[in-house]
């Protein structure tokens, strides 16, 4: 089949970007068809943090000496970036988490054992990753308030008519949901659900794990009042990620973590904590990680975030088009428009992880399982799917290869 | 000069081993107090006000670095005569330009604390505007 997608992308000087591509799996390079699990690191991103090691390094803040101002500079040029990146008003609002789903468990415990109680209820989505589940399945566990959740339809988008149903059941206290669903790529609408939030006098909370790397995020469009979002999914190293929270929620909270740095003054009796952000960052941070954080989002706005939304669309189109053509697949999810850069589907009478076992032989690597959202695989009556994903280094060529695959899986097993 | 010469100059080092306005106020009408976290140093301000909010007396007492106490000090002869409202709208680069040094980030923190703590004592009576890096963020754990 001809490769029919113009990209929007000069996807061939980006790939020479990422040395994972250099190495030859069979005399090939792999195509890496799981970045919604954690994306690869181009030598932009990996070079900086190699700089900041051996020119920039020391602990950050607390240091009168230069080498810890240009950490320090480092570090918190990267916050900025941060900020700028999600149109966040301060740079203040933006706390450095070890993850997207650090940033998640902060806001449930730190706002949620203050604010929730009996008679309060918590809305989450049949769709969420457990990172925007778990936790607030807990807290409201421990606090006594209710936990229930948005329906999705068998397309896996969200069933909004049931939400006057919710208002009705009791007092909305927060709103959780993610902006693109990792399991089946749905992209779900998170302004319409900010609205009815606040109009039920709730907070929402979104994750943006799997939205941030893919499109822009503006949190003042969004209107949202808490998101998350984590470094490797875009590029950047892993054991960071970051939580913008608008202030005036950050102030009236108690911190998640204590110890060094988010303190004011410290007594035997009292302790005063330290202002924003530095108050939910107890500890020495991962510095150089925050720096490589920075410049993965450098690198990714550079080659701008609605030309690598409409590449991988296009691919998404041209791989649900291509998977289509065998009738033995059965993909899951909404059609390309409404869903970012994941095809999700299952090989009939085939164990996705007979399917990702074949595969990998092929050189090529998707993901075979829950995706941790086990709700979302009960609701569509799996007990795991296969998974196929895309970043900006994503060519068509790796879903003709995943094509192929597909066939011999077939042969073998089916 | 030296860079010693250049961060502790001579009116530096004069503010800091002779403070002016040190001792707090008895009676004042309004006293905070704050702490740079970063290195620990203390400031105290307290303040009188004359006729129509005018800054009649302030002083403080502070423990620190050469830096922080004497910046505050500077602070203190800046001040006085001038409203309420005018020193909480202050811009923080009147007292760095008197200050007359270049400070590092870090350092900024320790030449800025009397000016946040004093901003402070002014909206706890007067209900001036706070300078952005002292809201109400903070809050305190405390035990019996």
């Amino acid at each position: 089949m001809v490769v029919s997608t113009s990209s929007s992308l000069d996807t061939a000087a980006l790939r020479a970007d990422f040395p994972f591509l250099e190495e030859l799996v069979g005399g090939r390079p792999l195509a890496y068809l799981d970045s919604a699990s954690s994306t690869q690191k181009p030598r932009q991103v990996l070079d900086r943090m190699r700089a900041f090691y051996e020119h920039e390094y020391a602990n950050v803040h607390r240091g009168v000496y230069r080498l810890a101002e240009r950490a320090t500079e480092g570090y918190e040029g990267a916050r900025r970036t941060v900020a700028t990146f999600l149109n966040a008003p301060s740079e203040r609002e933006v706390i450095f988490t070890r993850s997207a789903t650090e940033s998640i468990n902060l806001v449930a415990y730190a706002w949620g054992l203050q604010n929730l109680g009996p008679g309060d209820t918590v809305v989450i989505t049949e769709l969420e990753h457990h990172a925007n589940f778990v936790p607030w399945q807990f807290i409201a566990s421990r606090t006594g308030a209710s936990f229930r959740h948005i329906p999705i339809d068998d397309a896996g988008e969200l069933q909004l008519d049931a939400l006057d149903d919710l208002a009705r059941e009791g007092s909305i206290k927060v709103v959780a949901v993610g902006l693109v669903s990792n399991s089946l790529g749905t992209i779900n609408p998170v302004e319409r659900l900010t609205a009815w939030a606040h109009e039920q006098g709730a907070i929402i909370v979104v994750d943006a794990a799997q939205a941030a790397p893919h499109r822009t995020i503006d949190v003042q469009a969004l209107g949202c009042d808490f998101l998350a979002l984590s470094s490797h999914k875009l590029c950047g190293p892993s054991g960071i990620g970051a939580l913008w929270g608008r202030r005036e929620l950050l102030e009236a909270m108690a911190p998640f973590n204590l110890g060094g740095e988010m303190i004011r003054s410290v007594g035997l009796d009292r302790t005063t904590f330290n202002e924003l952000p530095y108050k939910f960052e107890a500890g020495t941070p991962a510095i150089a990680e925050a720096v490589g954080f920075g410049a993965a989002i450098d690198y990714i706005s550079e080659i701008g975030l609605p030309a690598i939304e409409r590449h991988e669309h296009e691919l998404t189109v041209y791989a649900m088009a291509r998977l289509e053509e065998l009738a033995w697949v059965r993909m899951f999810g909404p059609p390309a428009e409404r869903r970012a850069g994941i095809v999700s589907f299952d090989v009939e009478g085939v164990h996705p992880h007979d399917v990702a076992q074949i595969l990998d032989w092929e050189g090529i690597a998707v993901r075979a399982g829950h995706h941790c959202t086990q709700p979302l695989m009960a609701r569509l009556g799996v007990a795991a799917t296969t998974r196929a994903s895309f970043y900006l280094y994503s060519i068509a060529e790796e879903v003709d290869r995943l094509v192929d695959g597909l066939h011999k899986v077939k042969k073998s097993l089916g | 000069m030296s860079e010693f010469e250049q961060l502790y100059r001579e009116v530096i080092l004069d503010h800091y081993k002779t403070p002016r306005n040190h001792g707090l106020l008895d009676p004042s009408d309004a006293v905070a107090e704050g702490q740079n976290p970063l290195c620990g140093d203390e400031v105290t301000v307290s303040v009188r006000f004359g006729e129509g909010d005018v800054i009649e007396g302030v002083g403080f007492e502070g423990r620190g670095c050469a830096i922080s106490q004497a910046a505050t000090s500077m602070l203190t002869d800046l001040v006085k005569g001038r409203t309420a409202q005018e020193v909480a709208l202050m811009p923080k680069e009147e007292l760095l330009d008197e200050i007359g040094i270049p400070l590092s980030p870090v350092r900024l923190k320790c030449a800025l604390l009397g000016l946040g703590v004093l901003k402070v004592a002014l909206h706890r009576s007067k209900g001036t505007p706070l300078p952005e890096e002292w809201g109400t963020s903070s809050g305190y754990i405390s035990v019996e």
